[in-house]
């Protein structure tokens, strides 16, 4: 996916003009954020599990060579095929291989992020092979021609007046004066649409919550049932999954499922989850005829051992942007690629670059709600703070920031110094603002006094003040 | 498997500071994957006796928009599942899955119920199957693939049921998998099916406005006929 | 007898520029609670913002006047669970790579608290004999709640007030959109945020707003303000030091 996080700033002062996407907004907060605070309170041994998840993840994180090993050896002992891949190219490269081989002239698809990072859809359809997303908020926006806005509800930035006019110029076979003004008539839609698609896939593709190393398995979380028939019903089914979400066996993987759900959507566990391990077997009455598992370094390999790898324990379950303010205001497309909100904001410099992608660790208030909400306790403002060091290291911020920085920085470890200005300071501002109690504009802050007034300070430095008191004090 | 294996491994033991593991670091977590140990299992379900564990299972299935409906022995099954549908106004078709725990069963008795067995179909409205176990914890039912088990069965009909034994109730996720483990045992391990599908109601999405939908592509209903014949698990 | 504890105040810089009246709320809470209150001269800021700009060599530097400013007393107490927090939370963080100021950032970080929480757990204060006739909200700045465990303290001595009545705000834990440089590098977004915040404050039906940091509050304040708004907006410490200065934004600061 071609990245436009470098307009970061005029995507999100679209998104905040956008009536659509605020009103849709307002469904976050009230939806997966209150049922994921349900739900943890519903599971006394919360905090535990939060530790040892932690645990399983930097135990495989420390031995990552080992259990992708040995996940390859199970694959393979179970007659499915593991395919390295270095970067998005080789993973397009290998998928369209597979495909070609098979003839595969469409391919259903489950919601996979590693798929968006790879920019599978478009490759897969300049090469004549036509993809269909089948997670139900996927195929709107594929319909839309737009990327996804969240990792676990990629529509959510929609309202459904939106979602019922792409449904009506897409599906122009259905009785035009049809009724599409709920969402279970879209659903409805949605599932007569997509059925055939399903029945006549050459392949599937999904992605994987977690791969197991003990067993050769992949896991899917899904609530639709999307990704089951995406699997089942094809000759093949291709898993796309980056080197991290392995863990070591089917334990770790329980361990890590009770707190997915809960965190996504405050559901106790996923309609669907479903653990998958080589082709059909001989005597199998179903099932696809062939497993590969296509395995991506893409960035990740390099993490390992850096400031950043605590960010390669994330599970994508998207708490972080369910409640982060930041992401409420703008919507996840203002970041401009495949991850929004904070665990965006950390993983997206590490995998395009901080050039680009500078802006996104900036946009934080460092409320530290996300950290907070985390279900691998992952340290996300700590991350977003280095990368701030990453950008004043080489020069990024812009000159008149880092002046202003400068100033402040030079005075305020001179306290003495400091004091004598502040002082003078103190009575300045106090005089402009004098008897109104509050400026309407601040020509050195138009950013704050555009839209709020800023209350006028009392015209007195503390310091001074206090000095004073003092004196008095000794003088009686 | 191609070339990119080795410069993968490469940059992670680069990263790692290290070349491949020693041998006592690769022997223990050899070991990890041997005896997969247990993490912590919250107590909810654990800690109730069989019969609890029975009621919990119920609980949290109904709550997660599944219904279930007991009966007292497996051949009261046909007739439950016939009354279900008419109740319901749903088809009196079904298909069900070449499963021997199914194949026992009477379902000559309700004569305006057509049954047909074999892998389902996009027409057949109605979908019985068998399952494994079921998880206590979050109402959960374990389904694996097999001769007897054709997957598309849980997911291409509108309504799924699955006749389920009460001694095939479990605590946690891990009572399920240990289960499996044992009626799979091969050299040293065990076979594992192609899928294992953890199921937990029926289908849903909230895509459109956070507004929670059943049916999305998936069984819209999923009932379960819960056999309480009193039998030790 | 007993000595009395020996507390420095870090004033904030805020509180030093914008609201003196704050500062000596939070002397007059602290000599009450029993304490000996002095304020050293040679402070200046806590050095989060070149901190969270990614300026560690100049938050180094900062860091290191408070440590010498703040040496030798009991405590060190602020009024502001931001600047608090820095100091408590991040100066021995910021000295990784330097043993011997990290071992004195601890030192000084094992004995630094927020004002309210300073009182509440450490002074063990249960009440307070301010007297406030009006309804307050209160807004759980971000830092003060997540990094210090600043949560329950205000309200137990708010409920204390005679005359006051608290009423809790939806989503009174949500951050308010001030976050330091990111209410001016980043202005339209917090605008939004501030928004949803006032929205709150005005459907909680109080008359006041609490908190206790000056961002938050000049930030809610200037959002209310530019509203139309009249609920009365104060820094916790002014109301239960029963302080009598205009609000903020009102007319008659400055003078």
């Amino acid at each position: 996916m071609k990245p436009t996080s470098r307009a970061f700033k005029a995507n999100a002062r679209h998104a905040l003009g956008d009536p659509n996407l605020q009103r849709a907004m307002v469904n976050l907060r009230t939806g997966f954020a209150e049922r994921r605070a349900h739900a943890v309170a519903q599971l006394p041994e919360w905090e535990e599990l939060r530790e040892q998840a932690v645990a399983i993840k930097k135990d495989t994180l420390a031995h990552l060579d080992f259990y992708l090993e040995a996940f390859e050896r199970n694959v393979i002992a179970n007659d499915g095929q593991v395919h390295w891949c270095r970067d998005a190219a080789e993973a397009n490269e290998t998928v369209l291989a597979i495909c070609r081989r098979l003839g595969a002239k469409t391919v259903t698809k489950g919601k996979s992020m590693i798929g968006e990072e790879m920019g599978v859809n478009d490759y897969l359809e300049a090469n004549g092979i036509t993809p269909v997303e089948t997670d139900l908020g996927e195929y709107i926006i594929q319909i839309r021609h737009e990327p996804p806005s969240h990792i676990i509800a990629p529509a959510v930035h929609l309202v459904k007046e939106q979602i019922a006019q792409s449904f009506r110029e897409t599906h122009r076979d259905l009785d035009a004066t049809r009724p599409l003004n709920d969402s279970r008539q879209m659903c409805d839609e949605a599932r007569a649409v997509l059925r055939p698609r399903f029945l006549a896939a050459d392949v599937g593709i999904t992605g994987a919550n977690f791969l197991v190393a003990e067993t050769g398995s992949s896991i899917i979380v899904t609530n639709e049932g999307n990704g089951d028939l995406t699997q089942t019903l094809p000759k093949a089914h291709i898993v796309l999954a980056s080197l991290e979400k392995v863990v070591p066996t089917l334990e770790d993987a329980a361990t890590i499922l009770r707190l997915l759900a809960r965190s996504a959507t405050g559901q106790e566990f996923s309609s669907y989850t479903t653990v998958s391990t080589g082709p059909r077997r001989r005597d199998d009455a179903d099932g696809p005829g062939e497993y590969h598992v296509v395995l991506l370094d893409n960035g990740r390999s390099a993490l390992l051992g850096g400031e950043f790898e605590d960010m390669l324990r994330c599970i994508r379950c998207a708490a972080c942007l369910n409640h982060c303010p930041v992401y409420r205001a703008i919507g996840g497309q203002s970041y401009g690629w495949v991850y929004p909100g904070p665990m965006g904001s950390v993983l997206t410099p590490s995998l395009i670059g901080i050039e680009q992608a500078g802006n996104l660790p900036n946009a934080s208030t460092f409320c530290g709600q996300c950290e907070s909400v985390c279900p691998m306790k992952i340290p996300l403002p700590k991350m977003m703070r280095h990368w701030r060091e990453c950008e004043f290291q080489r020069h990024l911020p812009p000159p008149a920031y880092r002046l202003g920085l400068a100033v402040w920085g030079f005075f305020a470890r001179r306290p003495a110094l400091y004091r004598r200005i502040a002082d003078v300071g103190a009575r300045v501002l106090g005089y402009v603002g004098g008897g109104r109690g509050r400026f309407r504009a601040l020509p050195v802050a138009t950013g704050w006094t555009r839209t709020r007034d800023m209350p006028s300070p009392e015209g007195r430095s503390f310091m001074s003040l206090w000095a004073e008191r003092q004196a008095q004090r000794k003088s009686r | 498997m191609n070339g990119s294996r080795d410069p993968i491994l490469n940059s992670i033991r680069r990263s790692l500071k290290r070349g491949p593991l020693a041998p006592e670091a690769a022997a223990a977590c050899e070991s990890r994957l041997a005896t997969h140990r247990r993490n912590l299992i919250p107590a909810r379900a654990r800690t109730l006796p069989l019969r609890g564990q029975l009621e919990l299972f119920i609980k949290m299935a109904e709550t997660v928009n599944a219904t279930v409906a007991r009966v007292k022995q497996a051949n009261d099954a046909p007739a439950a599942i016939a009354d279900y549908l008419s109740r319901l106004n749903l088809p009196s078709r079904l298909v069900r899955a070449p499963d021997p725990v199914l194949d026992a069963l009477p379902w000559g008795e309700r004569p305006l119920l057509e049954t047909r067995r074999g892998v389902a179909e996009d027409s057949d409205p109605v979908g019985v199957t068998a399952c494994f176990a079921a998880i206590a914890e979050t109402g959960t039912l374990m389904l694996h693939s097999s001769a007897a088990g054709p997957t598309r069965n849980n997911f291409l009909p509108d309504t799924h049921i699955v006749v389920l034994r009460a001694s095939q109730v479990v605590a946690a996720y891990e009572d399920g998998w240990d289960r499996l483990r044992a009626a799979r045992r091969r050299d040293g391990g065990f076979a594992m099916p192609r899928t294992v599908n953890f199921i937990t109601g029926p289908s849903r999405t909230a895509d459109i406005e956070q507004k929670i939908e059943l049916g999305a592509h998936g069984p819209r209903r999923l009932h379960i006929v819960l056999i309480d014949d009193g039998e030790a698990a | 007898m007993t000595e009395k504890p020996r507390v420095a105040l870090f004033v904030t810089c805020l509180v030093d520029l914008f609201r003196p009246t704050v500062g000596f709320a939070a002397v007059k809470l602290l000599e009450d609670a029993g304490c000996a209150v002095e304020v050293p001269r040679l402070q200046s800021c806590c050095g989060q913002p070149a901190y969270n700009s990614g300026d560690r060599k100049s938050a180094q530097a900062i860091a290191r006047t408070v440590i010498a400013a703040f040496a030798g007393f009991d405590y060190v107490v602020a009024p502001s669970g931001s600047c608090a927090g820095m100091i408590k939370v991040h100066y021995p963080a910021l000295f990784a790579d330097d043993r011997a100021s990290a071992d004195q950032a601890r030192e000084l970080a094992d004995r630094t608290y927020e004002l309210i929480s300073f009182l509440v757990d450490v002074m063990k204060v249960e009440r307070v004999t301010a007297r406030y006739d009006g309804v307050a909200t209160y807004h759980d700045s971000c830092s003060g709640l997540r990094e210090l465990g600043v949560k329950s303290q205000p309200r137990q001595l708010l409920a204390s007030v005679a005359g006051l009545t608290l009423k809790e705000m939806r989503d009174c834990e949500v951050c308010c959109g001030f976050g330091g440089t990111f209410a001016i590098k980043y202005g339209d977004i917090s605008d939004k945020i501030v928004e949803e915040k006032t929205g709150n404050i005005r459907a909680s039906g109080a008359d006041t707003l609490l908190a206790g940091d000056m961002g938050c509050l000049l930030n809610m304040a200037g959002k209310l303000e530019r509203a139309g708004d009249r609920t009365k907006v104060r820094h916790v410490a002014e109301v239960l030091a029963g302080v009598a200065a205009p609000a903020l934004g009102e007319p008659g600061n400055g003078e």
